[in-house]
């Protein structure tokens, strides 16, 4: 009973931790300006906060390289599950246009899993506000809440 | 007495971006400070050797997305002193409009994070408010929100109907209503300034002698801006740099705003003064062979796929015609860049330098890319030593780090 | 084209010194690879806008005298060389030993040209 109720909370609402790896900052500002009055992605529930360990979907922009991924993996590892993992912009689906640069090892899924690709060059904020609510669905798969 | 070292980053709720700070820390003043960087680094310099030079374009707005604008610019600036190709009129103009839209795209998000970091949240929901203004204008002539790829070597990609400038005007009065609205806050307020006022202060001479740029520089009273150069059409627009003394926190916040302020200005002037004509001009190097140009294109559709008068609860007139038009890219490329160059813009972090060699092939032979947060890291490390550790999070954004330009 | 002036490698500190002295500021180096012939460095300076570009040429394997105790400014980018280039910098103020960026998974001086060539071979 208090355990469904939780799981109710989880999916309504969802909190979010970004991190940047190799990013040109074009994907993150517009993560940033999800939050900003325009999308404003509170409305649905989702928040923003620092602190991996608090959060059920982690948002990574840019591609990763060889000095980051360690710090991905970790921050990935200090989550709780059930966790998702969304790959912001065609950088960190991919690598992007840098994926031939010398220091890039590719997308994020090179390191972690990824359930959400969000494409784009920068990915737009509604396209990564899609994208969190179709890791939802991942979310609540994980919590055996599929009818 | 005891020393204990605390990391700062690379993963912290202030920065958006990975930087690493390794703090040395006695009681609560900080006696050290040493960066680790690298966790951005994606080596695209060396890019160059594998994209033709009309492709670095597209790598080097990616340098960082923020003002990937001025990087195209600064870049194209160098082929084209290369290549000797004198870009037509309206395309400076252009190049300029676009370049200062930037730098107050730049400005308010800064000014956001910056009230965010010392824990004003409404005001940086306000100045991002605004700032959403300048990314329609944005959106509405180029046909993306960020990397605005309107730049090419010999002029600009985009043109601007009268309709459009009219547009673009109505939004200017309207933001810098909203803006001069904020200003009694984040400049006057007891509690900014608080946290603000002789925070991290940068002398006079120390700003010089560690190669401080952009608002770093001018917060501690030079009166040095990379537009006195006269890049794009600012040799015929005229500038003045803005200047405060006090080389703390709350003078580069100070400097940063007044900049955007006078962004507007110059916008607004150079609309008014923009000439009739080309937008961009045939490119002809020494060697005859043909480089094929990739011309993008119409993506003007893309604002119709959603409903922004949903959007703005304050809603000017809709932009007149969603159709961008295509500037004159009937221009042909022909030849290679063979020679080298320096080339410097300002960008909204301070001055920006290219250093471009090609050797008459398709490809360059070097790209050096000199960033502007690369030349105020110097400083940094020289005033963080002896703040207090609550001021830090305030102190490295004060400098607006970029850390995808710094490390590339 | 760019104008120049040709530096030596004995020069290097006392022309920094000179420009620190004289109010230049820093603005940056450039290492540029020009294959068989080592090494290019630039050193640009900068007073009141006007721009003066010095250049240093190398061979490769040669160790420069780091400017960084005149120019503090200069510690990143003689790191940044080093990394990308490996071109040794004797007394930098602050020594990330070629790790600045790279880490030691990473090929070494990946900026050079000789060790590109030997990649697609």
């Amino acid at each position: 009973m208090l355990g469904n109720l939780i799981n109710q909370g989880r999916i309504k609402s969802p909190w979010v931790v970004h991190f940047d790896c190799g990013s040109c900052n074009g994907c993150d500002i517009e993560v940033l300006a999800c939050l900003t009055p325009i999308y404003d992605i509170e409305r649905f529930g989702i928040l923003n906060i620092g602190n991996p360990k608090h959060a059920d979907v982690l948002l990574v922009t840019g591609t990763v390289n060889h000095r980051n991924k360690h710090v991905l993996k970790n921050i990935y590892d200090q989550m709780p599950g059930p966790k998702a993992v969304i790959a912001i912009g065609a950088c960190g689906c991919s690598g992007g246009v840098f994926r031939e640069a010398y220091n890039v090892v590719g997308g994020v899924d090179k390191v972690i899993p990824v359930d959400v690709y969000v494409p784009g060059c920068p990915a737009r904020p509604e396209a990564i506000i899609d994208g969190v609510v179709a890791a939802l669905e991942k979310v609540k798969t994980l919590l055996g809440m599929t009818a | 007495m005891a020393r204990t070292i605390l990391p700062f980053g690379p993963q912290h709720p202030v920065l958006p971006e990975p930087l690493h700070l390794k703090l040395t820390i006695e009681d609560e003043i900080v006696v050290e400070a040493l960066p680790t960087l690298g966790y951005v680094h994606r080596g695209l310099e060396k890019l160059c050797e594998v994209r033709d030079f009309n492709q670095m374009v597209q790598i080097v707005e990616r340098v960082c997305g923020i003002c990937s604008c001025l990087h195209a610019l600064c870049y194209c600036e160098g082929i084209e002193q290369i290549m000797g190709v004198e870009v037509p009129r309206r395309a400076k103009y252009l190049r300029t409009i676009w370049g200062e839209l930037h730098r107050v795209h730049s400005h308010l998000l800064w000014l956001g994070l910056f009230a965010d970091a010392f824990g004003f949240e409404s005001l940086f929901m306000q100045f991002w408010r605004v700032r959403e203004r300048i990314m329609d204008i944005m959106e509405a002539t180029c046909g993306n929100r960020v990397v605005v790829s309107v730049n090419v070597v010999g002029g600009v990609r985009r043109d601007l109907s009268p309709e459009q400038c009219q547009w673009i005007e109505q939004q200017l009065i309207i933001s810098e209503k909203e803006i001069r609205q904020l200003q009694t806050t984040i400049l006057n307020d007891y509690t900014v300034k608080k946290r603000c006022c002789g925070k991290g202060v940068l002398t006079k001479e120390q700003a010089y002698q560690l190669g401080a740029v952009g608002p770093m520089l001018r917060g501690s009273g030079w009166a040095q801006d990379a537009r006195q150069t006269g890049y794009a059409a600012f040799g015929e627009l005229g500038f003045e740099p803005i200047v405060e003394y006090d080389g703390d926190s709350y003078a580069r916040c100070a400097v940063r705003f007044r900049e955007t302020l006078q962004s507007f200005d110059i916008v607004r002037l150079a609309i008014a003064r923009m000439p009739a004509g080309e937008t961009a001009a045939n490119v002809e190097g020494a060697n005859e062979d043909d480089t094929p140009r990739i011309i993008s294109g119409n993506r003007g559709g893309i604002m119709q796929s959603y409903n922004r008068d949903k959007h703005h609860s304050i809603t000017a007139a809709p932009p007149p015609d969603l159709d961008i038009p295509a500037g004159s890219l009937a221009a042909k490329v022909k030849g290679k860049p063979d020679g080298e160059a320096v080339t410097r813009v300002e960008q909204p972090r301070g001055e920006l330098m290219y250093y471009l060699k090609g050797v008459g092939s398709k490809n360059m032979d070097r790209v050096r890319i000199r960033t502007p947060t690369f030349a105020n890291i110097p400083p940094l490390l020289a005033i963080l030593p002896g703040c207090e550790l609550a001021d830090v999070p305030v102190i490295v954004l004060s400098i607006d780090p970029c850390i995808s330009c710094t490390e590339r | 084209m760019l104008e120049t002036i040709p530096l030596s490698l004995d020069e290097v500190v006392a022309v920094a010194k000179e420009h620190f002295d004289g109010g230049w500021r820093l603005v940056t180096m450039t290492a540029v690879d020009v294959g068989e012939a080592g090494f290019e460095i630039f050193y640009h300076y900068d007073k009141d806008l006007v721009m003066k570009h010095y250049r240093l040429s190398i061979p490769k394997e040669t160790v420069v005298p780091s400017i960084s105790p005149v120019y503090f400014a200069a510690l990143l980018v003689e790191n940044e060389s080093r990394d990308q280039f490996g071109i040794c910098f004797s007394d930098i103020v602050l020594d990330f030993g070629g790790h600045l960026y790279l880490e030691a998974e990473v090929r070494a001086m990946p900026f050079c040209k000789v060790s590109v060539a030997q990649k697609q071979s």
